[in-house]
């Protein structure tokens, strides 16, 4: 392992139900690498960044953070996680704003107004902001998502299919998003079935096989 | 006395050792239950005021007691599976669960058997068979919610909480229902047992009793045996067992 | 109790009951719920009065029950299907503190809108007004207890076929020793004895529930989540 690995697997094994999802899937991230994961549906993409994101613990193996290894809910992975996963986690009653600030609030760093009335303007939601996000579209509460991701400040995105129902310019948002975290030194693992729309030099790939 | 214990904790180890215990326990249940029909049925003596009737304490007294230990012990299996996150102890706290509904179930029928000649009524709302009855719903809220749950693991130890919260609840249960039925004293009938018994009666319960034990350590080994099966298929290790006794066989 | 855990408290306490408030339609219906089924007893049996008054704790009680039972299912199940439950989980805040903020909004959008109208449907039952006092007393300690040890539930059938039946199986017997301390106590007022036995029993067990489940629930939960 190089020093400066900050996020490593190694030798994972995955099962759901009576069913073998994958084994032996091993990578390592340094400081600004992501890692793109692709594969068929049911291969176990959303299950592996689930095991990385401390959800899920793994039928064998183990998920290192700065060296140390980390077990499910791990209290040193909650600091730094973010994960976008499949649901957008939005209370339909809130509106984008009183759901960013609750999210902000959540993880112990409460944006002030301004800082989310930015994030929401970076998205180009500010007119939305005030509207219960019951009557915002898909790629809308994708955008809050976004909105959230940089509200967030952590080290570790997890991304689930971030592309999905994002227009050209919201990808373009994500992958601003993406060069200013990777800058910064973070690191990102996304399950995607379209090449994430950042330099491919920082970029890893993982194919898991069904 | 040095073992260790966790080679016993594989399902791998474990699954012959539960076939030759699960037969000798079975066997050594068959001649307990034997005798102790024997001492229940002839040689105890007919009750001065229950008549032969009361010989269904035999079966009821037993069942109602293994009722309340087999929870208990499930409890363990379940504390031990949550907190060293062993399979085998899920297996057995699974495998412990149909078999003490059968035993509450059992108690509940020969307890209402044993009401209508004594008391003139199957049912009557009793401190025990009160509590009895609540401990077979909390059984049968294990069975469904392990079929509920898909993936075997979070059925583990979902079912392993829920057990655990039930094993403290038991006792309040216990408390609770008996205060209640002092309280209304008046509507309802104590089910006290004759206060002398009879040293061969006191026996006889004692035999059965020792015989629902190897009973119930039997059936679920051989029921961790067909857990076992089902969630390790795919495993390698289990074909060849299967294909090594198949082999030796012929 | 830490500062984090307070304030996790605080955050999901205030987070669900703003979207509970928002939703004030359901609200409503859950306590209606409560109104009608009280109702319709003496419908089924007699309008005796003595018959009523007999029969109102028990009712009284046991509609509190199936009023709590109403509303679990959806404590955790809108935030699990959202992925909501899983940003918690992930959060740095204490899971069973969260969990207690949500389980504390549940019995502040649900049980105690039941504490204050059962006074009320009593009246109906013609009881009188000592035995209201210890009516609503009991409930306010029972209820709480109803929403925790419920809450065990609604987080351990997340994800399980058969939601709301097996919820109900999974947590009506374990409301037993509730049912028969608040529906005692009551009864104990009502034939001239103290209540005080029975009310330090559900204040006991309500102390014990406030320790003991909010960990069972984040068990629960992490296990859902799984």
């Amino acid at each position: 392992m190089a020093v400066n690995d900050v996020l490593e697997a190694r030798a994972l094994a995955a099962r759901r139900g009576f069913a073998t999802l994958f084994v032996d899937v091993a990578f390592s991230l340094q400081s600004g690498e992501a890692l793109v994961v692709t594969g068929p549906n049911g291969s176990g993409k959303t299950t592996l960044l689930r095991i990385v994101a401390g959800l899920t613990a793994p039928a064998s193996g183990e998920v290192r953070w700065r060296g140390e290894p980390t077990r499910p809910f791990d209290p040193r992975l909650r600091d730094v996680v973010a994960l976008n996963g499949h649901w957008p986690a939005l209370k339909d009653e809130l509106t984008a704003e009183e759901n960013l600030d609750a999210w902000t609030a959540l993880t112990g760093q409460r944006a002030a107004r301004d800082a989310i009335a930015v994030a929401l303007d970076d998205v180009a939601l500010s007119r939305q902001r005030r509207l219960p996000v019951r009557v915002l579209s898909q790629g809308q509460r994708r955008r809050i998502g976004l909105a959230r991701l940089a509200l967030a400040k952590r080290t570790l995105w997890i991304l689930d299919e971030p592309l999905t129902a994002l227009d050209n310019e919201a990808a373009g948002m994500l992958g601003d998003l993406l060069d200013v975290h990777l800058a910064r030194g973070g690191v990102c693992v996304a399950a995607s079935h379209q090449p994430l729309p950042i330099g491919a030099a920082r970029t890893q790939t993982l194919a898991l096989s069904s | 006395m040095l073992i260790n214990w966790f080679r016993f904790a594989s399902p791998v180890s474990f699954y012959p050792i539960a076939g030759r215990w699960s037969f000798a326990f079975g066997a050594l249940a068959a001649v307990l239950a034997g005798a102790g029909l024997v001492v229940g049925l002839w040689i105890a003596p007919t009750d001065a005021t229950q008549g032969d009737a009361y010989r269904i304490i035999f079966i009821h007294v037993p069942t109602a007691w293994m009722a309340m230990f087999i929870y208990l012990v499930m409890a363990a299996w379940s504390a031990l599976a949550l907190g060293f996150n062993t399979r085998l102890s899920a297996m057995m706290a699974q495998a412990l669960a149909p078999t003490g509904a059968l035993m509450a179930g059992l108690a509940l029928w020969t307890g209402a058997f044993w009401g209508r000649p004594t008391w003139g009524t199957y049912w009557a709302w009793d401190a025990r068979m009160t509590s009895t009855l609540i401990l077979l719903f909390l059984y049968l809220g294990v069975i469904a919610l392990r079929s509920a749950i898909e993936e075997p693991r979070r059925a583990d130890r979902a079912c392993a909480v829920l057990a655990l919260v039930g094993a403290v609840n038991v006792p309040i249960i216990y408390f609770s229902v008996q205060w209640w039925n002092t309280l209304h004293q008046g509507s309802s009938i104590s089910l006290t047992a004759a206060p002398k018994m009879a040293m061969t009666m006191l026996a006889g319960i004692l035999i059965m009793t020792a015989a629902a034990w190897c009973y119930t350590i039997a059936i679920v080994l051989s029921r961790v045996q067909a857990i076992i099966v089902e969630r390790e298929r795919g495993a390698g290790w289990l074909e060849s067992l299967i294909e090594w006794r198949a082999g030796s066989e012929h | 109790m830490s500062d984090s855990a307070l304030h996790a408290i605080g955050w999901a306490l205030a987070r669900d009951i703003r979207v509970a408030l928002r939703s004030k339609g359901e609200l409503g219906v859950q306590l209606l719920f409560y109104v009608i089924v009280v109702s319709l007893f003496p419908l089924a049996t007699s309008p005796s009065r003595e018959l009523l008054a007999t029969l109102g704790p028990g009712v009284l009680w046991t509609t509190a029950l199936l009023a709590s039972l109403l509303s679990l299912s959806r404590l955790f199940a809108s935030d699990f299907h959202d992925g909501t439950l899983e940003q918690i989980a992930l959060s740095p805040r204490p899971l069973a503190a969260l969990v207690s903020g949500k389980m504390a909004a549940h019995w502040l959008t649900t049980g105690l809108p039941v504490v204050v109208m059962a006074p009320l449907l009593g009246a109906q039952y013609a009881l009188d007004v000592p035995v209201l006092a210890t009516l609503t007393l009991s409930l306010l300690l029972g209820t709480p207890i109803l929403s925790l040890l419920g809450a065990v539930g609604a987080a351990l059938t997340l994800g399980a076929r058969g939601g709301g039946s097996l919820l109900a199986l999974l947590v009506l017997p374990l409301y037993a020793p509730v049912l028969i301390f608040g529906a005692g106590a009551v009864d104990a007022v009502r034939s001239g004895l103290s209540a005080a036995p029975h009310l330090s029993l559900l204040g006991a067990g309500l102390l014990l529930a406030l320790v003991a489940v909010p960990f069972a629930v984040a068990a629960a939960v992490r296990i859902a989540l799984d």
